[in-house]
């Protein structure tokens, strides 16, 4: 058994554990996908847009591997209340594997949350362009929420607190989700939106997504991977700086 | 002459404008169980930080069974487990998982690891709660359960930070009891800091008094007394520290109160 492994089961097993999570988080993605999917359906029909439900699923999938894998900075402020983040940094591992094993396990259950949403889209009526992409889907989101997971644990090392992580998840994680290409396309937006749409890499995350699930791109699968793993490498670099300089 | 276990040389701890450890120097030899007493704030945890890698000295040089603190971190870690004066288990983890993490952090060996933590868990009267959530034991049980995973990879030193802080008569026993068995039978280092003067008495055999952050004596219980012309260890402690309140905190995240304290003191 090793560290990596034993870290990365400890995240599951606390997933497992927690049914308000599991529950809590599927709550909001079925609101959005019944009050966005249906509500804004008809319009963007008669636009000319098509089926919006289905351009809305793989935005859904996203926010939830966002929010979901963002939990994981979360645990590390608990870890540090409840104590058990000392433990680990008496314990002769390094600070990079300590950060990584327990992204690893948060991203993970972030995942699972993220095809949890793919499940309750089909009956919805949600269908696969082409089954052979799907493994690209998976993929992607699991990229992603390594991704998110890693700025997620600097996060968690900076702030003191659950609020001072809570605020810095509205000024950052909302607007980058609302300000991406989740629930609209960039193409049909004013050019300010769209340029910000550009320079957010949660919009490359949902047209890979797009991609893979309906057979739709923005701005191409290739450059949409290139971004997202520039992005993994940053995130995990940052998060790693940020998780070595904790002192209990 | 004995081998050294913990050499603290000349080792001092500043947060922003606040000493909370100045120029601070002792040795421990290997084997033996010495006690670090001193009033609230004195810089008691702020010394175990340190020497548990856990904060960095602002200057000197720290040495735990000959390795070097702060630049072989990992080699010093291996060495020492410890009892936290908070909590520090997983409560959504059950208490052989606490373990079981522990031992695999500390790369205790496959073949020996169920054994070993059946015997720790076996020790500290837990075993018919191995498999039930820590979140539904008593501050007590979490208590032996840090104590069992402190002792799991076999360490030379034992640090012990207040460790009977809130625990009853019979949990405090067992803890000293065996405590004070694995030192004498298998040369296990202790280093413990404790409020309870007839603790230190009882189960230190050099007992080091700080205070303000300095070292203000250090010697035997008989020593100290002698030193002071008292007749218990409480009189000795109270005539070297005073009898005065303190409640300056020198925890680094509360900070502020420290600092605080110490510009009106001025």
């Amino acid at each position: 058994m090793s560290v990596l492994y034993i870290l990365w089961l400890r995240q599951l097993k606390r997933y497992f554990r927690s049914k308000s999570r599991i529950i809590g988080a599927i709550g909001q993605p079925l609101l959005f996908l019944l009050a966005l999917g249906y509500g804004l359906g008809s319009v963007y029909k008669r636009a000319g847009q098509g089926n919006y439900l289905e351009f809305l699923v793989p935005g859904v999938m996203v926010q939830t591997v966002l929010f979901s894998a963002m939990f994981f900075g979360a645990m590390i402020i608990f870890d540090r209340q409840f104590g058990f983040l000392k433990e680990t940094l008496v314990a002769p591992v390094s600070r990079f594997k300590i950060m990584f094993g327990g992204a690893l396990g948060g991203a993970t259950t972030a995942v699972m949350q993220g095809l949890l949403v793919f499940l309750i889209a089909l009956p919805l009526g949600f269908r696969l362009h082409h089954w052979a992409n799907a493994p690209v889907a998976l993929v992607v989101l699991a990229l992603f929420a390594m991704t998110v997971a890693s700025f997620s644990s600097a996060i968690g090392s900076i702030a003191q607190d659950m609020q001072g992580f809570q605020a810095i998840n509205q000024f950052l994680i909302f607007p980058l989700y609302f300000l991406s290409g989740a629930l609209y396309p960039l193409t049909s937006v004013p050019t300010w939106l769209r340029i910000i749409g550009e320079v957010n890499p949660v919009s490359y995350t949902v047209d890979a997504l797009r991609w893979a699930l309906i057979n739709q791109t923005h701005f191409g699968i290739a450059r949409d991977l290139l971004v997202m793993v520039a992005f993994l490498l940053v995130g995990i670099a940052f998060g790693v700086y940020r998780f070595r300089r904790i002192e209990a | 002459m004995a081998e050294v276990a913990i050499s603290v040389k000349s080792v001092s701890k500043q947060f922003d404008k606040f000493t909370a450890v100045y120029n601070l120097s002792l040795e421990v030899k290997a084997g033996e169980r010495f006690a670090l007493l001193g009033p609230n704030g004195a810089g008691k945890s702020t010394t175990i930080k340190m020497l548990t890698t856990l904060l960095r000295p602002t200057s000197g040089e720290l040495q735990l069974n000959g390795h070097n603190v702060v630049k072989d971190q990992d080699a010093a870690r291996k060495s020492f487990g410890i009892v936290f004066q908070d909590p520090s288990v997983d409560t959504e983890l059950t208490a052989y998982e606490n373990m079981e993490l522990h031992a695999v952090m500390y790369n205790v060996p496959a073949a020996v690891r169920h054994q070993r933590i059946t015997e720790l868990l076996e020790l500290v009267e837990l075993t018919e709660r191995a498999s039930s959530l820590v979140k539904t034991f008593s501050g007590g049980m979490k208590r032996r359960l840090e104590i069992a995973r402190g002792l799991l990879h076999e360490p030379k030193v034992l640090f012990l930070d207040e460790p009977t802080l809130g625990l009853d008569a019979q949990t405090r026993n067992l803890l000293w009891d065996y405590v004070g068995r694995l030192s004498r039978d298998n040369g296990m280092t202790v280093f413990f800091t404790t409020h309870y003067l007839e603790e230190a008495e009882a189960n230190a055999d050099r007992i080091a008094i700080i205070d303000h952050g300095k070292l203000i004596a250090l010697g035997t219980a008989a020593q100290l007394m002698k030193q002071t012309k008292t007749k218990t260890l409480e009189q000795a402690y109270l005539a070297l520290t005073g009898t005065g309140t303190r409640d300056e905190s020198v925890d680094p995240h509360s900070n502020w109160q420290a600092i605080h304290r110490s510009r009106s003191m001025r």
